[in-house]
């Protein structure tokens, strides 16, 4: 019974590791850019957060309708003011250059807000330890439940906006070919922009999971960061739904591995990893290239 | 007009310029006779600085590889030295052994990272670097995060153990320079450049691109193996969370795009920048880090090139001569030195 | 006022100049051949009308006004459509979605998705195959349908038969006159010199980078254009 349990946290904690790839995958999908700034900017947007509900005495809910936009803003600038720039000189300078903005990011926050582990768990009431008994062995945290539930909800309606909507198709064709989207009439940069706020928007969502699901400190960015992209190269990269397995596949080793002995618990979660990317290796055979081509071959994020 | 040409590797300047740096080489030799500890310290520190600086910039601006993960073989380097102390070897062995250590599990690790592509090779780095952290931690002998010391090196008296140090530092500084210069001079050197310039490009034209990768990065991880290891002689005590910590790459990268990736000179001129801004504002603390974050994002977009970058291209300057360059000799005089009308020069 | 006038228009890739001192106008729905052999710079001259590449010298006036150095989406704006040479689809997108994303351009006109697929049947059953995996032809109509969505006034095809078995050539030139006879302008790069004498009202040929030859289809002997072709005349000169 516990090796259930386990998995089903496990598939559980994999929504918050999906929802914290999304907009890795989502940016990369578009510009074909890791962005390294990924993890502190998750961090600046719980930092964001704390600081609304802090002036406005607010719950975090309720602040997040003021973060998400402000987290736009901050991909629109940062679009402008970084990745637009740095797409012209080839493959090492995005990754310079968000980098550097990482670096930035970090110290200024622990500048602003110093070294103090931050949470919202007090402030969300008994969402932060209320759970649902399955059975005598079993629990399901209502947190956890929705944090997967928003994961799914972002991952489809990522799916349906890219799929449906005049919007999508032009940050679909845009990713594929941007010179022939700009003979088809499409800006390209003002499509990059807007899928730029829009990966920030998914960034703020993980950035506030993380702060009631668990704490955050100005240097938590680099451990974000590192979950986001293992999630997203388990799954496969540039597949919205593939997100979603990889990061359940992750947060389920990283419970039988903490089940096993709870030093494995990190430890088999970049096994994990770096076992996807031997088999990747082998001409990306065996179920797990198998399953990644499935995903692959549906219409769901830009390839 | 009717032209010869003569193939150039270094003008006669550089002659002179050779003699100067014997000079300076000797000079640094003589260190430990004539400077104080706290001197010989700073130099230490600054030739760790160099060495990591001529790794990462090897990785990056000859292999075209962006690793965040070379504290990998930083912490690996220290660790080797402590664990093959710790079974009784001679610490001035086992301290080049760390080096060795570096280099091996970087030829490990290339079997399966270097098959990653950019950011993905980036990251894949940084979450490797993650895993050996929490693999050596389980170590007993390591006490978790605690750490452990090099105690064997309490054994010597405070200004032997710094002279050796200096001096081991001092050679391996010397060595890696050497070593990179031979390895730019090669066919590897001109495949290195080629990778580096365009990797498409030189694949089609039989460059073994694989191979070169292999070497560029066995290289960087000997490295930083040994600036690990040489970090630990300097500073004794050993915890996995500060020799694992990104931020040795964070320094690495901020030296070599400051000082201009891809060059041979540029990293030694970032390194010298890095040690000289952490000489005057390290004590402001997290102020200097995001000096150096805005720093280096500002270099990233707008002098990529970094500074030796830019001084070359407006200059011709070159110092050591690691490229080609062909001099188009007119029929009537062959003066080499009167034309230099086309250069095909490594440095791009 | 002629609808596209280009001047001393010098366009080059690196140190390799493609296009030299170019000067030509188009008419309002006037049928524009644009002749030469391989590497003559008839390719880049269309891009640099589309926008997608920059001119270094000279100035392209559309409908009255520069658009010299205006970006590529800005000029679809304008009503200037090209279908770039290798069709340039968006392989993962479906034919359907290709259409629809043109509609960025945000022109009113005549050209809907009804109208297009009117113009080109041989869409209609393959509108949710993915533009990847249908045939060269069927690609073809496609980038020209595409190219409508954005209801042009100018229509730059360049080699549209280029690849394409005889059959599919005569389905991609099928859809030509009702093109013409909606009024829009055309300029087009065709191999074929019969083809192209046939379709336009007007020829130009090139030859490395400079126009050698102009003048209406009718007027010119084909002995004539081939020779401009080759530069034959030049030779004998």
């Amino acid at each position: 019974m516990i090796w259930i349990n386990q998995i089903l946290q496990g598939i559980l904690l994999g929504g918050y590791y999906a929802l914290i790839a999304a907009g890795l995958s989502f940016l990369f999908g578009v510009m074909r850019v890791i962005n390294l700034a990924h993890g502190s900017l998750a961090v600046l947007a719980a930092f964001l957060l704390l600081v609304i509900d802090h002036w406005l005495g607010i719950s975090p809910f309720v602040g997040l309708l003021l973060m998400l936009p402000a987290m736009a803003l901050v991909g629109v600038v940062f679009q402008l003011g970084v990745l637009e720039r740095s797409l012209r000189g080839g493959v090492l300078i995005p990754l310079l250059a968000t980098f550097g903005v990482s670096l930035l990011l970090d110290n200024i926050l622990f500048a602003l807000f110093g070294a103090n582990t931050r949470s919202f768990a007090s402030h969300i009431g008994t969402l932060s330890y209320g759970s649902w008994a399955i059975n005598r062995s079993i629990d399901i945290s209502q947190l956890d439940a929705l944090i997967f539930a928003t994961a799914l909800g972002l991952l489809g309606g990522m799916h349906l906006l890219l799929t449906r909507s005049q919007l999508g198709r032009m940050i679909r064709a845009t990713a594929i070919d941007a010179d022939a989207a700009a003979l088809s009439g499409i800006d390209p940069r003002r499509v990059r922009v807007a899928a730029a706020a829009m990966a920030m928007m998914m960034v703020g969502i993980a950035g506030a999971a993380l702060g009631m699901r668990s704490s955050f400190e100005p240097y938590a960015g680099g451990a974000q960061l590192i979950y986001a992209f293992e999630a997203v190269v388990i799954g496969g990269t540039g597949s919205l739904w593939g997100t979603l397995i990889g990061g359940i596949v992750l947060g389920i080793a990283q419970n039988v591995g903490a089940t096993i002995n709870p030093h494995l618990s990190q430890i088999s979660g970049h096994v994990v990893f770096l076992l996807v990317l031997v088999l990747r290796m082998r001409g990306a055979g065996g179920l797990l290239g198998d399953l990644r081509r499935k995903i692959r071959r549906q219409p769901m994020a830009p390839t | 007009m009717n032209q010869n040409y003569s193939i150039e590797r270094g003008t006669s300047k550089i002659r002179i310029l050779l003699a100067i740096l014997l000079i300076l080489v000797a000079g640094l030799a003589a260190g430990p006779l004539l400077l104080s500890a706290n001197d010989l310290d700073h130099l230490i520190v600054l030739f760790i600085y160099i060495i990591l600086a001529i790794a990462w910039n090897a990785l990056a601006g000859y292999g075209g590889l962006v690793s965040v993960g070379q504290q990998a073989f930083f912490g690996i380097g220290a660790y080797a030295a402590i664990r093959l102390s710790y079974y009784g070897m001679p610490v001035y062995l086992a301290l080049p052994l760390g080096g060795v250590a570096g280099a091996a599990a970087a030829w490990v690790a290339s079997l399966f990272m270097l098959q990653l592509r950019g950011g993905e090779f980036a990251i894949g780095m940084w979450v490797l670097a993650t895993l050996i952290q929490q693999l050596v931690s389980l170590d007993p002998l390591i006490q978790g995060s605690t750490g452990t010391s090099l105690l064997v090196l309490n054994h010597f008296s405070p200004a032997a153990r710094r002279a050796d140090t200096y001096w081991l530092t001092l050679a391996v500084l010397l060595g890696l320079l050497g070593l990179l210069f031979l390895l730019l001079r090669s066919r590897q050197g001109a495949a290195m450049q080629a990778i580096r310039d365009d990797e498409e490009a030189a694949r089609s034209v039989g460059v073994a691109v694989a191979p070169t990768k292999r070497l560029v990065f066995v290289f960087a991880g000997f490295g930083a193996g040994m600036a690990g290891a040489l970090w630990l002689a300097a500073s004794i005590t050993f915890q996995p969370g500060t020799y694992f910590g990104v931020q040795w790459t964070a320094y690495m990268i901020f030296m070599v795009l400051v000082g201009g990736i891809g060059t041979f000179e540029g990293p030694i001129l970032g390194a010298l920048l890095f040690f000289a801004l952490e000489t005057m504002f390290g004590a402001t603390g997290v102020w200097y880090l995001i000096g150096l974050g805005a720093a280096a994002v500002g270099f990233a977009l707008f002098a990529p090139r970094g500074i030796w970058g830019a001084l070359e291209a407006r200059m011709g300057w070159r110092l050591l001569p690691v490229g080609y360059r062909l001099v188009l000799v007119p029929e009537s005089q062959h003066d080499a030195a009167a034309s230099a009308a086309v250069q095909f020069d490594s440095h791009a | 006022m002629s609808l596209l006038e280009v001047a001393h228009l010098t366009a080059g890739h690196g140190l390799l100049v493609a296009c030299q001192n170019i000067a030509f106008s188009l008419e309002a729905g006037e049928v524009l051949a644009l002749v030469g052999a391989n590497g003559a710079g008839k390719t880049t001259l269309l891009r640099c009308l589309a926008g997608a590449h920059r001119p270094s010298q000279g100035q392209i006036q559309f409908a009255g006004a520069d658009i010299t150095s205006l970006a590529a989406h800005r000029r679809t704006a304008q009503g200037i459509a090209l279908v770039p040479e290798g069709r340039r689809l968006f392989p993962d997108m479906t034919v359907l979605e290709n259409l629809l994303v043109a509609r960025a351009a945000k022109r009113s006109g005549d050209w809907s998705l009804a109208t297009v697929l009117d113009a080109l049947p041989q869409l209609r059953p393959i509108l949710t195959r993915r533009a990847g995996q249908i045939s060269g032809g069927q690609q073809q109509a496609t980038a020209i349908g595409r190219a409508l969505m954005t209801n042009p006034r100018l229509l730059l095809l360049d080699e549209v038969s280029l690849g394409l078995s005889p059959v599919a050539v005569e389905g991609v030139y099928a859809v030509l006159p009702r093109l013409i006879e909606a009024g829009i302008a055309i300029i087009l790069v065709e191999q074929d010199l019969r083809r192209a004498m046939a379709t336009a009202d007007r020829l130009i040929c090139m030859l490395e980078g400079q126009i050698v030859l102009q003048g209406p289809a009718a007027d010119l002997t084909r002995e004539a254009v081939t020779a401009a072709y080759f530069g034959l005349n030049r030779i004998a000169a």
